[in-house]
Order: structure tokens, then sequence, then C-alpha cells
């Protein structure tokens, strides 16, 4: 029997890590910012034998995180997994003549993370256990002119976690940076992706499920982004800088 | 979601669908009136296991709902599951068989959606003791541009629940389902396998065994010529009383691409059904074997569909009434045979005398019998031509769920009620399917 917190548990790659960790025994709980999403993923996880618990929550609301810890870690008493997977993909063009809005997906992709693994980082050091995964992406690996202002906020993602890793290595906890490439889910409905390249959630959750059990510091999921995105990091700017993808 | 385009199983007519995909039942609404505002009609598509065009839109846009695959209640003392409609009969066993439930109809794939399964009313082995899907259904969601989200049981005053069970999804979105499911107290199943040498026999075997058994059916080998035509395999099963209750999650084969020719010619397929039908020995032969391999012997190779190369395949499935007996099987036999044709599978069921709840459900008591062709254009329209000949000259109907070539007189002619589904479709609704046997 696993306890387990879900943030951001209406994302389709966060339910299909859930229905995999269903399967050994589980108890959840769940934070979303949407009622109704929240329930109808707390009744598919309760169906498959799950023990569940909501909790209703928009993440930018960067003041509740500390209450949010300890509530999860009273309802959940020890806790041997995290996912955090909430995010949104902005619209980049929008984001270019708007810097509140700019400042306000940052703070959805980047700073709620942060926060939240601030304040998650303290309890899960002090219980010297349990497995973290925090979904970043492919795109903070370098900042591209189709969407730098989601990718500087998975940047700051990734950074942050490479710390905390290696802070919390020595308390006996793992934190894995998992960074997808593209998954055919609710965010990415309606763009024209390339189909070979783009993955199903279920594969997306088998691996992170895999890389997390085996205490993995970094995934790429599926593997091939790994080699992609080194070509694409190597790509010199004088190059780079003409080319809008 | 649904990246790439759709096609149906049989990837006949060749129509690629564009996907929306559904991955909340809130979205329903919206999206209907999106894509119908956009593209005039549209159609509900499921997992894409019907072979011929009645799962492709006349505008070739559909709404994905596979996705939309959560459960929504289960109660494990009465076996009466409610789940969305993209969730797939695998799902549902994948639940239900640890705890001593099944399926009380299952066709031979567990791919098909829940969805997909009300809209063709789809029909198992066990059809001459328990009817077709649409008797197990106890109610369901129903989302329609012109009315909304609507719950719907028997019996409603709209007609609505009649029309949508084997309503071809024209009716609405159906976006859950609540279904009875039947207890087992095994997951493996007793067989019994009978080896006959012409359909004088099968049909003897039925009647005098299909009665006591669950399941019934008989495979034909229909490269069998002269003395040997009409020879097959009849096979009963019954859940076991005892042997564990584990679901089977084997890893699959498949065919990761298609080949640039049909791998099924007149070779390959005499080589199978002499093989198979050698494997069983003359006499009754008892046997105990996982659920898997006795409901679902296809689905253990994914994609099996693209063996078939770049023209794809027909199915070809009719259902004779009682009444005509067994002649008309005996010529469509012969038909196959003079047009040096056959079928790599040729299944063959009597159906019993359960009503359907459905408005245009295929099942009605009689003998069924599917067949597969690769397509071959003008050669396979003119077998086909001689074969509906013959349903039609003994009261039969073809099965809109495999159908690619049904004429629309034929179909107007054995399906009268088509008017009432008509009168009741849902006006943003419309499929390849019903265009041609409506309109043409
Ligand atoms: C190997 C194999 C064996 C088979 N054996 C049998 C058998 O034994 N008996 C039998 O009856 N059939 C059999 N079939 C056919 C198959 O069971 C049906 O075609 C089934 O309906 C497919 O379901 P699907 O979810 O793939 O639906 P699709 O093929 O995607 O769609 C089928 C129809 O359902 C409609 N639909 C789908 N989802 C919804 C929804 N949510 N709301 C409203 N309408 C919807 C579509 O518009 C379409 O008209 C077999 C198919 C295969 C591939
Ligand atoms: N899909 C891809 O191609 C891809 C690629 C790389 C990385 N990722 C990352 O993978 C993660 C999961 O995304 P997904 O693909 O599964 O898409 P998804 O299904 O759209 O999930 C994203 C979820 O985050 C929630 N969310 C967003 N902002 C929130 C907030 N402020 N408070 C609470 N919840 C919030 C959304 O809730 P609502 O439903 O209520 O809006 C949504 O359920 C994200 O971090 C995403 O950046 C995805």
């Amino acid at each position: 029997m696993k306890n387990i917190l879900i943030v951001g548990a209406t994302s389709a790659i966060a339910a299909a890590c859930a229905r995999r960790w269903c399967e050994g025994g589980a108890r959840f709980y769940l934070v979303g910012r949407s009622a109704d999403k929240l329930r109808q993923v707390a009744d598919d996880l309760s169906a498959r034998g799950a023990e569940v618990h909501t909790c209703e929550l928009d993440l930018n609301f960067l003041e509740s995180h500390a209450s949010l810890v300890r509530e999860a870690f009273a309802w959940l008493g020890r806790v041997d997994v995290v996912l955090v997977a909430h995010g949104t993909l902005p619209d980049q063009k929008a984001c270019e003549q708007d810097a509140e809005l700019a400042i306000r997906e940052f703070t959805s992709n980047g700073l709620s993370v942060i926060s939240l693994l601030t304040h998650l980082a303290n309890p899960m050091e002090a219980q010297g256990s349990g497995s973290i995964g925090v979904i970043s992406s492919v795109a903070g690996d370098r900042g591209r002119p189709s969407n730098y202002l989601y990718g500087s906020a998975k940047s700051a993602v990734t950074a942050f976690c490479g710390g905390l890793r290696a802070r919390l290595f020595k308390a006996g906890v793992n934190l894995t940076t998992i960074k997808p490439g593209f998954v055919d889910t609710p965010m990415t409905r309606g763009l024209p992706l390339p189909a070979p390249l783009v993955a199903t959630p279920e594969q997306v959750a088998a691996d992170i499920a895999k890389a997390m059990d085996a205490g993995k510091g970094v995934l790429y999921t599926r593997w091939f982004w790994r080699y992609i995105m080194l070509i694409i990091i190597h790509i010199p700017d004088r190059i780079f800088r003409k080319m809008s993808m | 979601m649904s990246i790439g385009k759709l096609s149906s199983w049989g990837r006949y007519p060749r129509f690629p669908q564009t996907g929306h995909g559904i991955g909340w039942r809130s979205e329903l609404p919206g999206e209907l009136a999106r894509v119908s505002a956009e593209h005039g009609t549209l159609l509900p598509f499921g997992n894409g296991r019907s072979y011929g065009d009645s799962c492709l839109a006349t505008s070739d846009q559909v709404l994905h709902l596979r996705p939309l695959d959560r459960f929504i209640s289960t109660d494990w003392q009465t076996g009466i599951i409610r789940a969305e409609a993209g969730v797939t009969l695998d799902e549902v066993l994948r639940l239900a068989i640890p705890r001593g439930w099944f399926l009380s109809v299952t066709p031979g794939t567990k791919f098909a959606t829940l969805g997909g399964a009300v809209a063709n009313d789809v029909h198992g082995k066990n059809h001459h003791v328990r009817g077709s899907f649409g008797c197990h259904v106890r109610r369901f969601g129903l989302v329609r541009s012109d009315r909304g989200r609507l719950e719907v049981a028997p019996g409603d005053a709209d007609g609505l629940f009649a029309a949508t069970i084997g309503g071809l999804g024209l009716t609405g979105i159906i976006d859950w389902v609540e279904l009875q499911l039947m207890p087992i107290k095994s997951s493996l199943v007793d067989v019994v396998n009978i080896r006959f040498d012409s359909l004088d026999e099968f049909f003897a075997l039925s009647r005098e065994l299909d009665g006591q058994h669950e399941y019934a059916v008989a495979w034909i080998d229909c490269a069998a010529r002269g003395a040997s035509a009409g020879r097959g395999i009849y096979m009963v099963g019954d859940h076991a009383p005892e042997g564990g209750l584990a679901y089977d999650d084997k890893p699959k084969l498949s065919v990761p691409l298609v080949p640039p020719i049909s791998a099924i010619n007149s070779v390959s397929l005499r080589v199978f059904n002499h093989f198979y039908y050698n494997a069983a020995k003359p006499g009754r032969h008892p046997g105990r074997v996982g659920y898997e391999p006795y409901f679902y012997p296809l689905d253990r190779i994914l994609h099996w569909n693209r063996i078939y190369g770049p023209k794809g395949f027909q199915q070809y499935q009719c259902v004779i009434p009682e009444s005509a007996g067994g002649a008309a099987i005996g010529d469509m036999l012969d038909a196959i045979a003079a047009a040096h044709s056959g079928s790599f599978l040729a299944v063959l069921k009597r159906f019993g005398d359960v009503a359907s709840p459905g408005l245009l459900s295929f099942p009605e008591a009689g003998a069924t019998l599917a067949l597969d062709f690769p397509e071959h254009g003008d050669a396979t329209a003119k077998l086909f031509a001689n074969l509906d000949a013959i349903v039609r000259a003994a009261g039969g109907r073809i099965y809109p769920a495999k159908d690619a070539h049904m004429g629309g007189e034929f179909f107007r002619a054995c399906y009268p009620q088509w008017t009432q589904l008509e009168a009741l479709r849902d006006p943003a609704l419309c499929s390849r399917f019903w265009k041609r046997v409506t309109q043409a």
C-alpha cells in the first residue's frame, strides 16, 4: 500500500500514472483546481480500488502551499510518492504583448512548482524516505522562439530540481526530474504535432513509474528525446537565431 | 488528443478521419457544437473496430471518444458498473474478473469501447442465451446537438433508448453507459470441440447442444471443396466452476507495418484452413482454456488487419432466418468456392430468439455467417452481389457494423425501421454508411 500525493491530479499524464500505482494498492491525496474534474478522477481511482481524498486548489495561490503540504501529510501519514504535474501551455504570442499574462504563466509553470517544492522538501527530508517526481519538459533544455516563456519556466524548474535532488539524496529521498517530449493530452490538443514523435499518456506514465522506482535523477520520455534535445542544444546560436522552431 | 488520422478496421473504404479528442464529459456539448458549425456534420468514433464505413463520418470529422475512459461507479455486490463511453471491454474485464464478474455479452474483440458496443448492439457466442449487448444496458448518458444532455433509460417516452442501441452513433453522443455484468466463478472456460463434416451435421449439433451451453459457435473451413465442403469445428463453452479469477495481461504480438501486398491469398488460406481443421481430432474433445484465447484469439496480434495490405479487406456478415434453414448458407459457401475465393476465418453461429431492445439491432433468430475477404475491387463486388442475392432470397440481412457494400434499396427493405431512426437522428450527426444506404 503506497501513500501518494498528486499535485495537478487532473492532468492526463498524472491520471495515467495514478492508474498504474492503483495496481499495487494505493491511497491518494489529489490536488487540482477544478472540483468537477477532480471528482471524476477520484471516482475512477476509487473504482480501481484506491482510497482517495481530494483537495480543490488553484496552485497559483502560493499562500496556500504551506497548509496544503500540512494537510496532505496529516491525511496520508507517511508520504511514499509525490508527483507534481500541473502546468499550462501558454500562448507565446499573447505573452509577448502582455507582461502580466507572461508573469501569470510563469507562475503556473515555474514559481508555483518552486514554492510547493520548498514547502514539501522539509517534511520529506525529515521523513527520510520517499520519491518525488516533478514534471518539467524538454522545452526547458533550450529557449525556443515558439515557446520561450513556457521553456524558461520549465528551465527554472529543472535547475531547481537538480539542486534539490542533491540535497534530498543525502536524506534518502529521491527526486526525478521528468522531461516529456510531445504527449497526446488535452494540453496539446489541436497542435500540428508530428505523429511518430507523439507518445500516449500511458507510455509516458510507464516510463515515469519505472524511473521513480529506480531512483533515476533525470528522465527523458520517450527515450529518444534525450538525443533530439542533445542536437537542439548544440545548434550554434548564429544558426539557431535564424530558425523558428 | 487523437494525433494522426483514424480509420475503420477493414481499412476499406479509405477515408482517413480527423479525430477531435474528448478528454472530459463536460467538453462534449461544446465540441459537438464547434465541429458541426465548422464542418456541417460529424460522427462519434470509439476505437475503430467496425470494419466498414459505419464509423466514418460523411465530413470525415469525428469526435474521438476513446480518450474518455474513466469509471464512474462500480458495485461489486450487484455487478452493476457505470463508466465513460471510451472505456474498452478489456478495461472492464481488468477490474471485473478478479472480483468474479464478466461481460454478460462480448464480441470477438475486447478492444471495442462501451459506446461502440452499444451503438452496434454487438453480439457474442452466447446470443442464444443472453441476447445482444443492449439487453444488459441499464441506462446511458446522451449528448445531442439539439437537446443537450439527457439520461436515457429503457421505456423512455421519446424512444431514444431503443433507437440508440444499435443506432450506429446517429442519435447523439453516448457519454457514459451503465451495464449489468454476469457473475463467474473462474476466468477459465470449459470447452468441447466437435469436428463436423457437413452443414447438416452442424445444424444437428447446434440444435442438440446450444441449449446446454453458455457459448456456442462454429468455424467453417471455407477453403474445402467437393465432398469436404461445409466441414468445420463446432465449439461450445461454459465458464469453469473453479480455477481462479485471473485477468490476462500477456504481452502481444504486433504487425508493425502495412505490407505492400496482402499476405492473405488463396495459398495461405488453404494452408491455414487445412491445418486448423486437422488440428481438431474427430470426436468430442473437452478441454479447459483461458478466457483470452477463447474469446479474443485475434486480439493477440495487434493490428492484424494490416496483413491485408494497402487495399484493406471487407467482412461479410449476414443472418438467415431460422425458417430458411441451412440451405442458404450452403449456397453461399458454393458461391464463394465458385468465385475461387475463400475467407481466412469463417464463423457460423445460430442466434437465439432473445429479443434485442434496439430498434435497428442486427441479430434475429437464425444462422449468422461471417467471412473476411481481401479487397479485390470488381471481383469482390461481384461475389458480394451473388451473396446478397442469396441472403435476400432467404429473407436475411447484413450487419451494418461490418458493411461497406450493401445497396440502399436492400438495406431499406431489410431494416424498414430505418425511418424511425432517421426521425430521431441528431441533425449534427451523419456517417458515410447512413448516407450510402438512405440516400442512394
Ligand atoms: C476481431 C473482431 C471481432 C469482432 N467480433 C464481433 C462479434 O463477435 N460480434 C459483434 O457484434 N461485433 C464484432 N466485431 C465488431 C465490433 O465489436 C463492433 O464494430 C464494435 O461496435 C466496435 O466498437 P468501437 O468502440 O471500436 O466502435 P467504432 O468502430 O469506432 O464505432 C462503431 C459505431 O459506434 C458509434 N459510436 C462509437 N462510440 C460512440 C459513442 N460514444 N456514442 C455514440 N456512438 C458511438 C460509431 O459512430 C459507429 O457507428 C468484431 C470486430 C473485430 C475487429
Ligand atoms: N503534453 C505534453 O506534450 C507535455 C510535454 C512536456 C511536458 N508536459 C507537462 O506535463 C504536465 C502534465 O500535462 P498534461 O500533458 O497531462 O496536460 P493536461 O492534461 O492539460 O494537465 C495539466 C493539468 O494542470 C492543471 N493546472 C494547470 N494550472 C493549474 C493551477 N494553477 N492549479 C491547479 N491545477 C492546474 C490543469 O487543470 P485544469 O484541467 O483544471 O485546467 C490540468 O489538469 C505539465 O506540467 C506539462 O507542462 C506536457
